[in-house]
């Protein structure tokens, strides 16, 4: 077997196992410590991706954006601006019974992605928008070197994310929000408003999901609106569901599994059926992440990793 | 104008009979269930073998249209056939899935209805594959019932004038159901307070079956009549959701009058945005209905509680 395409494999699946930590990550804020059930996930990883490409890329006639700044600054306009939709949606929908905010979610998705489609001066349409810009691509040339590269870049970020979502839930900030998950009324009785917290955390976790849009284009260096449908949302849920959702370490986990089955049983389906019968294959594959989902919450609701129970250090001293 | 009118209001029955289903599953099994539009999709393309399979009996295989419509008595056994074939999957997605989740978390079951949503979804991709379908190839010519001089004028085919009065019977029987029967008010006694219903001799269990069969069947005809009114495409389903929801919502949870309303008034917006915004952006709709309704009135025009 030679080294070299299997390392080059390798960091390539590696680098998307990182993204979608990154995204699951932010899911696992609103829905692991928060209780809030997003179903619009694709749609603010579609903003953060956009906006950033659409900042840092060259110029394009006909189409708005294409600033040419920073990179780095385009990764920050990506968390603003999903930040800002993300908090449109949740002033409107996070007052009311929770179930809402998973049906207003799934229609801001349905809208950015018909947006995505339509708004040509804006996204490109359907042909999406090309040539983004790759950090130090010129520096390191399109082989292997680069991609290693922004596998490191994706780990910074990953580890960065991490380390702020840890010390936000173990802070007196996440323990109100896990108290709010458990019990409203008591949090609200010991003067917690419980509706602003929720809008912080769901506006955090939509922050972080359009990071990951981001680090998504500048890999890939071009996004159309079909990078980000609903299949997008679903493979995100699994990662969190399957990893155990409330546990920073389930979400990574989840995204290695469910990217591994996902690409292995994509490989395999590939492999084994005759081109005319691909695209009934791929609609097998989503059934079984489908599958994956419901056998995951009769089973095993906890996913692999639960949640880590969150003992008083003086309760435990007593027992 | 007037024909706006009159494609708002074809539309809006489809959507009218798909969100009184989830009105009365969101009420009565108490989780916004986002399979109800796969229960749409399967329902039309259980339609379409079940089709084949009578033609193929009846011999011939050809359909010979009743009167002016498009379609014969085949399709309506079909249509049948269909929606007793959906509610029975109703039931086994109920057996095999909520029914272990439903003494825990509302939401969990949301998850699962939408895992259970996208498996249905691919399914039908897999079964019967991605082009579109016709119940019939038959060619209807529109009656011109206004002229075109007076507000633009008004075309109609005699199919979409069946599918408008057939959803005002089939929600009429479904109200009769409701307010006249034991069932039906064993239902809306489950849906206000299933811990009295229960111990008012209700049996909870018999009532959750009911409603989805209830809920699936209405969903198959409502496939069923989206397919004679456009085409069969295995996205069906899911495109309706939105419009779905925001009827049912507009409506109020748990209101059949009001999902009937909801459903019309989601169909009407849909078709007047057109000319305004244009036709790409005509799912948009249902979403600024969905936001305006939960910034303005969150409990619906008829709702009850929050």
């Amino acid at each position: 077997m030679e080294f070299l395409p299997v390392l080059s494999y390798a960091t390539f699946f590696l680098v998307f196992v990182g993204i979608f930590a990154v995204m699951a990550l932010g899911l696992n804020l609103q829905w692991g410590f928060c209780g809030l059930f997003n179903v619009g996930v694709a749609g603010f990883v579609a903003v953060g991706a956009y906006t950033s490409a659409l900042l840092t890329g060259p110029p394009e006639p006909g189409r708005f954006g294409g600033f040419g700044v920073p990179i780095l600054l385009g990764w920050i306009g990506a968390m603003a601006i999903s930040g800002i939709a993300a908090f449109i949606v949740g002033a409107a929908a996070l007052r009311l019974r929770e179930d809402y905010l998973a049906i207003t979610t799934f229609g801001i998705a349905v809208v950015i992605q018909l947006v995505a489609l339509n708004a040509e001066a804006l996204t490109g349409g359907p042909f999406g928008i090309q040539s983004i810009p790759k950090p130090f691509f010129e520096l390191l040339g399109s082989g292997l070197a680069w991609n290693l590269a922004y596998l490191g870049i994706v780990a910074c970020v990953l580890g960065l994310v991490w380390w702020a979502l840890e010390r936000l839930v173990a802070s007196p900030w996440g323990r109100v929000l896990r108290a709010i998950r458990e019990d409203e009324m008591a949090a609200a009785s010991l003067g917690k408003r419980a509706s602003a917290f929720r809008l912080q955390s769901f506006v955090l976790g939509c922050m972080v999901m359009g990071l990951g849009g981001a680090l998504y284009a500048h890999f890939v260096g071009y996004i159309a609106p079909e990078d980000f449908l609903p299949i997008l949302t679903f493979q995100i849920w699994a990662m969190l569901i399957v990893g155990g959702s409330g546990n920073n370490a389930g979400a990574v986990a989840g995204a290695l599994i469910v990217w591994a089955i996902w690409s292995v049983s994509g490989g395999l389906l590939r492999e084994v059926l005759p081109q005319a019968e691909q695209a009934r294959g791929a609609a097998l594959q989503v059934v079984l992440i489908g599958v994956l989902i419901a056998a995951i919450l009769v089973a095993r609701p906890r996913g692999l990793l639960g949640e880590r129970a969150s003992v008083s250090r003086h309760a435990k001293d007593q027992s | 104008m007037l024909q706006l009118l009159a494609d708002g209001l074809i539309v809006g029955s489809v959507i009218a009979l798909g969100a009184v289903g989830l009105t009365l599953t969101y009420s009565i099994l108490r989780f916004a269930n986002f399979g109800q539009g796969e229960f749409m999709t399967w329902g039309a393309y259980l339609a379409v073998s079940a089709l084949s399979f009578v033609l193929a009996m009846t011999g011939g295989g050809v359909m010979e249209p009743i009167g002016p419509f498009s379609f014969g008595w085949q399709l309506i056994a079909a249509m049948i056939m269909a929606a007793t074939l959906t509610a029975l999957l109703a039931l086994l997605l109920d057996w095999l899935l909520f029914r272990r989740l439903r003494h825990g978390n509302a939401i969990t079951l949301v998850i699962a209805s939408f895992g259970a949503a996208l498996a249905l979804r691919n399914l039908v991709q897999f079964l019967w594959g991605t082009l579109p379908e016709y119940y019939t190839r038959e060619i209807q010519i529109s009656l011109r019932l206004v002229p075109r001089d007076v507000m633009g004028g008004l075309r109609i085919t005699p199919d979409q004038m069946l599918v408008i009065a057939m959803t005002m019977i089939v929600v009429i029987g479904l109200h009769l159901l409701l307010t006249r029967t034991t069932l039906g008010r064993a239902m809306r006694a489950t849906a206000l307070n299933p811990a009295l219903a229960r111990v008012a001799g209700v049996d909870v269990n018999a009532v959750v079956r009911a409603t989805w069969i209830i809920g699936a069947a209405l969903a198959a005809i409502a496939g069923v009549f989206a397919g004679i009114v456009g085409q069969i495409r295995p996205m069906l389903g899911f495109d309706l959701l939105l419009p779905l929801f925001a009827a049912a919502i507009l409506g109020g949870i748990g209101s059949v009058w009001g999902a009937v309303l909801g459903g019309f008034i989601v169909g009407l917006a849909e078709s007047f945005s057109v000319p305004i915004f244009g036709a790409e952006y005509r799912a948009a709709t249902a979403f600024l209905v969905l936001i305006a309704i939960l910034l303005l009135r969150p409990t619906g025009l008829f709702g009850e509680k929050p």
